[in-house]
């Protein structure tokens, strides 16, 4: 064997290594470029629901005036707050504390639970159905779409929850947490641009 | 994600699999091996391609007379609604997926794509909603008969009452091939991002590799808004939402906007991997470098940027206010500025150079001229007076049917030319090959050119019946659609044939320069025995500079020792 080919199968086994390390990077980097994407539906109903409001002579159904905004800020602070909660999460993980992660982990849980029976309660109290014109057609549409995304998050985490029971399953990285709890950041930011713009800007 | 194949790899590194006669079921399997995978993608994409084509000669066959006298004129609407759905969903996007899934790891030195099982996934898709929406034939009141761009009101017409109808399932089908295809964006976007090979920098990564890149971005930007629009459209068509529903207050034109805002760029999506295998094919059959590789590279992303900016211009005649047709029109003709560096670079290329018109080569240099007239032509329905003069009629549709078929379907063509020794190991029969240009080049003028005096004398598109007046051209335009349908014959017999029996050429038999022809023909699972250390950029024909330092270079001395002049003629 040459030098030079003894160098390259050096250099060879350099580069598999780094490219089996790097596979959870890449999965990473392949969820955020996912989570723009996706991201790119919510502004397409957000500025579809900016030009309906902006150009619709009749925008509120006949008997709506606008929305109720205290007990969806309450929904709203308890959502914003799971994302701290699910970050202290991530962090006892990365500090090998598998209980107290299960501990944060179920809290976020629980407070992404919150926020899904808060909006079904006030789904439920609202005077208007999805067929009533532009306005009840789109906030619906956005509510509905938003809560399918928090219920795909508490499913995500239930799913890392039980994962964390199998013996020695986060000991070589855990993309999967990260991928939740990224995700799971992604859908409150959507939420406060929401926020903004149906309950906010009426 | 996982990065190994179904199979032990030690097993079986280094050997050649599609080639061996016991492994044609591979084809036929979930494999995750991103080569099988890319020759899935062609060969369903272009069984899709000969449906659609069924229906584009059906249609001929209507306008070869005035009267509308061969089919039904709601046949007549599914017929033009499903061949524009399926050429663009179940054809030119897929088979472009298909080269890019080919070849993007192979030029770029990766073993695989970076998530080989959501690949595999996103292809099995494709067949799945193709069949879906070809099932729309069976079922009562037959296809969507809304055109392929669906618009509302026309599209929320349901005649028959029932829940599942063809504009039903028209968007189910769209949906699926989108998600197949954000998937595959994700994919190749991390692909390309993350597994170069060592030593590979953004300018030593082939123009084909950037042009992918560029298109995959589009999707993932573009792709998301017409979900959006589609999901919307669905639930009044559904759910009694009244969105784009005008009587009941909703807003048609908004649909219209989420769907151009991605079906325009859509179009970048498609001719940009075209541009790729331009640039890929020009420099190997003109033995040049690629003139301008740089400018090149950076206008494919450039055409990215722009095109998230132009799609209004396909609704000046939607009552679009006038400040904004001024805008639009102006960022339309800026897209003409990276697309014409990039034939200037084209050109530059071939100037000079000692030209070998092979088959691939033949259908470059066709795609190309046809590329011109198309980005012409372009020019004139970007600018507002024209498009307004022309909106609606057959202009428009011989416009788009030279970029869809003169430049890309050609490409296209150029790219599988090219490729095939890499993918089989064997030559296609140059005779065939030729024979299939020239019947290709020559039933795409007698198609697509008379259009354009149909649009100038006002003859409307999307009608089964026409004035007499337009007969002629539409007797010509008939007899250049069989002309392109015969065109097909001899390149399934010269695929399928030298497929099975050609020549075996050997790794390399167009002396090119680039990673993908340093793996054996086919490449084995892995793709390389080790990694390539890339040492310097694509094109080096005539220079004496290395492309990789751990590996034997390509060998391009042969091949100008052994050419004479008659073959360089």
């Amino acid at each position: 064997m040459t030098v030079e080919r003894a160098i390259s199968q050096d250099t060879e086994a350099t580069v598999r290594q780094h490219q089996e390390h790097d596979e959870a990077g890449n999965s990473k980097f392949g969820f955020i470029v996912f989570l723009l994407s996706e991201s790119v539906i919510f502004l397409s109903f957000f500025v579809g629901y900016t030009i309906f409001k902006t150009t619709t002579a009749d925008w509120y159904p006949e008997g709506v005036t606008g929305l109720e905004t205290k007990e969806p800020l309450i929904n709203t602070i308890v959502l914003i707050s799971s994302s701290f909660v699910i970050y202290v999460a991530e962090r006892y993980l990365h500090d090998k504390k598998l209980w107290g992660f299960r501990i944060f982990l179920l809290a976020t849980m629980a407070m992404g639970g919150y926020f899904l029976f808060g909006q079904t309660v006030e789904w439920s109290g609202l005077p208007f159905k999805f067929q009533d014109g532009l306005f009840g057609g789109m906030f619906y549409l956005l509510t509905g779409f938003h809560g399918l995304h928090v219920l795909t998050g508490i499913l995500l985490q239930g799913l890392m929850l039980g994962r964390s029971l199998i013996p020695n399953n986060y000991d070589n990285g855990y993309f999967g947490v990260e991928a939740t709890s990224l995700f799971w950041h992604f859908v409150d930011v959507i939420w406060i641009v929401l926020y903004t713009l149906i309950y906010v800007w009426q | 994600m996982t990065n190994i194949s179904l199979e032990p790899i030690e097993i079986v590194r280094g050997q050649p699999y599609p080639g061996a006669p016991d492994n044609w079921k591979r084809f036929f399997t979930f494999s995750t091996d991103h080569k099988v995978i890319g020759i899935q993608y062609i060969v369903t994409s272009f069984i899709f391609f000969l449906v659609g084509g069924l229906f584009a000669m059906i249609m001929r066959g209507e306008l070869i007379t005035p009267e509308a006298d061969l089919v039904d004129r709601t046949v007549y609407n599914a017929l033009f609604t499903m061949h524009g759905s399926v050429m663009l969903f179940f054809w030119t996007f897929p088979v472009l997926v298909g080269l890019g899934n080919y070849l993007v790891p192979l030029m770029i030195g990766a073993r695989d794509m970076a998530f080989p099982r959501l690949n595999a996934v996103s292809f099995w898709m494709i067949p799945i909603a193709g069949i879906l929406m070809m099932s729309s034939f069976l079922i009562p009141g037959g296809p969507s008969q809304s055109g392929w761009w669906a618009y509302p009101p026309v599209s929320l017409q349901n005649p028959t009452n029932n829940l599942i109808n063809g504009q039903v399932l028209w968007i189910l089908s769209v949906a699926i091939s989108g998600v197949s295809s954000i998937m595959g964006a994700v994919n190749f976007v991390t692909t390309i991002f993350k597994m170069r090979a060592p030593g590979m920098t953004w300018f030593r990564t082939p123009a084909f590799v950037w042009s992918v890149l560029a298109a995959q971005l589009i999707q993932l930007y573009g792709l998301p808004s017409l979900t959006g629009g589609a999901i919307m459209l669905l639930l009044d068509l559904t759910a009694g939402t009244s969105f784009f529903t005008p009587e009941r207050g909703g807003n048609p034109i908004v649909y219209q906007h989420f769907f151009w805002f991605y079906s325009h760029p859509a179009v970048y999506v498609m001719v940009l991997p075209v541009f790729g295998i331009f640039s890929e094919v020009l420099p190997v059959h003109a033995r040049k470098p690629l003139f301008g590789y740089r400018v090149i590279a950076v206008s494919s992303v450039i055409i990215t940027v722009i095109s998230s900016a132009v799609w209004v211009h396909h609704m000046f005649a939607s009552a679009t206010p006038p400040w904004m047709r001024m805008f639009f029109m102006v960022t339309t003709m800026l897209v003409a500025v990276p697309s014409g560096i990039k034939v200037f670079g084209w050109v530059a290329t071939i100037w000079g150079g000692k030209m070998r018109f092979t088959t691939p080569m033949l259908f470059a240099l066709g795609g190309i001229s046809n590329w011109v007239f198309a980005g012409i032509t372009g020019i004139f329905l970007g600018s507002v007076p024209i498009d307004l003069h022309v909106h609606n009629t057959y202009f428009v549709v011989g416009h788009f049917h030279y970029v869809l078929y003169g430049a890309i379907v050609m490409g296209i063509y150029a790219g599988i030319y090219h490729w095939f020794p890499k993918m089989t190991g064997r030559m296609y029969y140059e005779g065939l090959g030729k024979l299939h240009f020239v019947l290709t080049y020559v039933g795409t003028a007698l198609i697509f050119l008379p259009m354009h005096p149909l649009g100038l004398m006002g003859m409307p598109r999307r009608v089964a019946s026409y004035d007499p007046e337009f007969a002629f051209w539409n007797v010509v335009a008939s007899i250049g659609g069989f002309l392109l349908g015969l065109s097909t014959l001899p390149f399934i017999l010269n695929m399928v044939s030298a497929w099975v029996r050609g020549e075996k050429v050997g790794n390399n038999p167009w002396r090119a320069y680039g990673l993908e022809w340093l793996t054996s023909s086919p490449p084995s699972v892995e793709n390389y025995e080790e990694l390539p250390l890339v040492v310097s950029g694509p094109y080096g024909y005539g220079r004496s500079e290395p492309l990789v330092s751990n590996v034997p270079n390509p060998d391009l001395t042969e091949f100008s020792e052994s050419l004479t002049p008659q073959e360089a003629s």
